[in-house]
């Protein structure tokens, strides 16, 4: 493309092309108007002066009679600026004055005493514009006159009128400035235009030549902002700020992969080996089949692992924000605490619950099933006391508290050191100790994802001794009124142990 | 269970011709078709007991095929196979008409139980559901919520009630732990832990202990059954 055809296209100039066009129509509604009330008021005044002259001669006329006008006549028609005057018998000849032809008709038709003093060629008007010539000339209807025909008692027809040269002369002035000013404005116009243009252009091209070297995958590209707070400077902020987020985004995937690609091998690794080690070890069926039940098995885990991963992926990316629904984050707590009640009773660890009733929460309830779940199914793993004389238990609690509510579960195992726990609910980022043992990590991390998802966070805290992982999410707002928060106990823990509820 | 006559819509050859083969050796009938179009038109024509549908077919995708055999007035029952996953890929397959959601990958023997189960499923809704279940001397009334073995109650909790339900409905027939954690709790998600086989062994000291004839098995590499054990399936 070529600079002028560039410039030419650009939004810029087409919108001074608009612009130039509006104006334009709008000078020319202006001095149109304008023209028009002069002319009117230009009109007004030669009526008035004929007005004027007919009452004059009519009196001239009645107290000198016919001899006294023409004397009258010739004596103002000689001077300067003079107005146009005939005299004429009833049938139209010419007695006296400066006109020396009218067109045909004229005198003879004089107006009649109905009509008003308007210009126009019908009998309703008194005046008309017509073309005549002055005596001494030879070219007829040289000019152009408003007059009118006035008939004197005793027949004779008075004529007076008043030039209009003047009213074109204006006219004609009023059309050359419109033309002048239309040119000026034009060529202003587009000079002005073409160095916006340009100036817009230059800034517009600069923002492309940026975009385009981070497109070919210079992210770290941004687009430079002058500091003027015009629209350009928002537009290259907020492209930076998208930029910045991509950039997040990128390092995020680059993290995503990374962690990806050890969590897979270790147990591909593993898979691989077991199969390796049938094939070459197994003797009998028994031992082939037992081999392969174990590479299915493993191969089960990877799939929980991938799952698991690409869940929290999904859910980073914000993709499951579509089915998110009103439901009852109690409900979750109680069902889901049940599920494990039996795992903990066999594995002789006390669960106690206590929730509250009616936690409405906007969200994804299977979700926040399964960060429940998980972080149960962390405190019964790991959650064993670690030092002799404190008793294993396991606490779930759901409460309220303002327009947030917090699900927690607590164990009395070894905890996780305080330098780590903010660093391990960062994404994937998991304890050394714990990365052999499948499931862990990722376990919290998905915990975490899920409450970012619901507007939340996962807290790590102390229990003293032990970890305790609390959910905290906003409430969803109540359709209906006030909720009790009596707190019950749902359900008993196993024999012979202190009582379920526990305060916080 | 009768013989089934199973419609496979898949687009990956090896994965058709393992799933034609896997169900032909449970002693059922399979077709398959590699695109949506042609699917469909099968599906319309064919008299198949139940579908299995993956979600991303070339030609129809998989849920605007279920979405028009719907329309079309076609209710054979379908289960949607899904690369794509979780969380709202299985709420937008079962609104598209799907009966039953199962990600990739998936264990066979987990597909043929559920897909057993929806046949079964469908052939006793047309009679509206029994009161009470049955399986040899075992009794479980859904009224009075009453659990008899040889006349004598068994007291159990209201999720162990449902977890009975649950296997004596689906009585002679594979129920994974999968699906019992779908049916009884309610939830989709992946518990991790052998939670479910702890809820049913303790079922199980509840409903066996004691009698010679245990009722509840535990199906090799893929879940539970509750039969008598003169059942047909090894």
């Amino acid at each position: 493309m070529t600079g002028l055809g560039k410039l030419l296209r650009s939004t810029a100039f087409r919108l001074l092309l608009a612009y130039l066009f509006v104006f334009t129509v709008f000078a020319f509604f202006t001095i149109g108007y304008v023209a028009w009330n002069a002319r009117r008021v230009l009109d007004d005044q030669i009526v008035s002066t004929i007005e004027a002259e007919i009452t004059g001669l009519s009196e001239q006329y009645r107290t000198g009679g016919i001899r006294r006008l023409v004397n009258v006549i010739e004596r103002r028609a000689s001077e300067p600026g003079a107005s146009l005057y005939l005299v004429t018998t009833n049938a139209g000849e010419r007695i006296a004055g400066n006109v020396a032809e009218l067109p045909p008709g004229i005198p003879s038709r004089p107006s009649p005493p109905s009509a008003t003093s308007c210009i126009g060629e019908g009998p309703e008007c008194q005046y008309r514009e017509t073309p005549y010539s002055r005596t001494g000339e030879t070219e007829a209807g040289a000019h152009r006159a408003i007059v009118r025909v006035f008939t004197l008692t005793g027949g004779f027809r008075l004529l007076v009128g008043r030039d209009v040269e003047e009213r074109a002369r204006l006219r004609e002035v009023i059309r050359r400035a419109f033309g002048w000013s239309l040119l000026l404005v034009g060529v202003l116009g587009l000079l002005g235009g073409w160095f916006i243009t340009r100036r817009v252009l230059k800034r517009v091209d600069d923002m492309t030549e940026t975009t385009r070297t981070i497109m070919a995958g210079d992210l770290s590209g941004r687009l430079s902002v002058r500091g003027s707070g015009d629209e350009f400077d928002r537009l290259a902020q907020n492209l930076n700020a998208m930029l910045d987020r991509i950039g997040e985004l990128m390092a995020g995937m680059k993290e995503v992969s990374d962690n990806i690609a050890h969590d897979l091998k270790t147990p591909l690794t593993r898979l691989r080996n077991k199969a390796d080690e049938a094939l070459r070890n197994a003797r009998t069926p028994e031992e082939l089949r037992a081999a392969l039940d174990a590479t299915i098995e493993e191969s089960d885990n990877l799939i929980r692992i991938f799952n698991a991963l690409l869940m929290i992926a999904r859910l980073e990316a914000g993709n499951a924000r579509e089915t998110l629904a009103d439901f009852d984050a109690a409900e979750v707590a109680r069902g889901v605490t049940e599920l494990y009640e039996a795992v903990a009773e066999e594995a002789g660890v006390p669960l106690e619950v206590a929730v509250d009733l009616d936690l409405p929460v906007h969200g994804n309830r299977e979700l926040l099933g399964q960060a429940v779940a998980n972080l149960l199914d962390n405190a019964l793993k790991y959650g064993r006391p670690s030092e002799p004389g404190i008793a294993p238990r396991v606490g779930v609690e759901a409460r309220k508290s303002g327009d947030r509510m917090t699900i927690a579960v607590a164990d009395r195992g070894p905890g996780i050191p305080e330098a780590e726990r903010g660093h391990v609910t960062e994404r994937f980022v998991r304890l050394e100790s714990a990365r052999s043992r499948p499931g862990f990590g990722l376990g919290l991390s998905l915990a975490a994802a899920v409450a970012r998802l619901h507007g939340g966070l996962l807290r790590l805290d102390d229990n003293g001794p032990g970890l305790r992982a609390v959910l905290e999410l906003p409430l969803s707002p109540l359709p209906k009124g006030e909720v009790e928060t009596a707190s019950v106990r749902v359900r008993g823990s196993p024999e012979g142990l202190e009582p379920a509820v526990r305060r916080p | 269970m009768p013989a089934m006559r199973i419609l496979i819509i898949e687009d990956d050859r090896q994965a058709a011709s393992y799933l034609v083969k896997a169900f032909r050796e449970a002693g059922h009938v399979a077709d398959d078709v590699a695109d949506g179009l042609d699917g469909y038109a099968m599906a319309r024509e064919g008299a198949y007991d139940v579908l299995v549908v993956d979600r991303m077919l070339p030609k129809l995708d998989g849920l605007s095929l279920i979405r028009s055999l719907r329309e079309q007035g076609v209710d054979t029952p379908v289960l949607i196979l899904s690369a794509l996953g979780q969380v709202d890929d299985r709420v937008k397959g079962l609104r598209a008409g799907g009966d039953d959601y199962l990600p990739k990958p998936y264990a066979f023997s987990e597909l043929l139980a559920r897909v057993e189960v929806l046949v079964r499923r469908r052939a006793a809704s047309a009679g509206s559901e029994p009161t009470a279940y049955r399986v040899a001397d075992l009794e479980l009334d859904r009224l009075s919520h009453r659990v008899t073995r040889q006349g004598a109650e068994i007291v159990l909790q209201p999720r162990e009630f449902r977890l009975l339900e649950f296997l004596m409905k689906n009585a002679g027939q594979v129920v994974t732990r999968t699906m019992l954690l779908e049916h009884v709790w309610d939830y989709h998600f992946d518990p991790q832990t052998n939670v479910i086989d702890v809820h049913v062994s303790r079922l199980r000291s509840k409903i066996d202990k004691g009698f010679d004839r245990p009722l509840i098995h535990t199906i090799r590499g893929a879940g539970y059954m509750v039969r008598d054990s003169a059942g047909r399936r090894a």
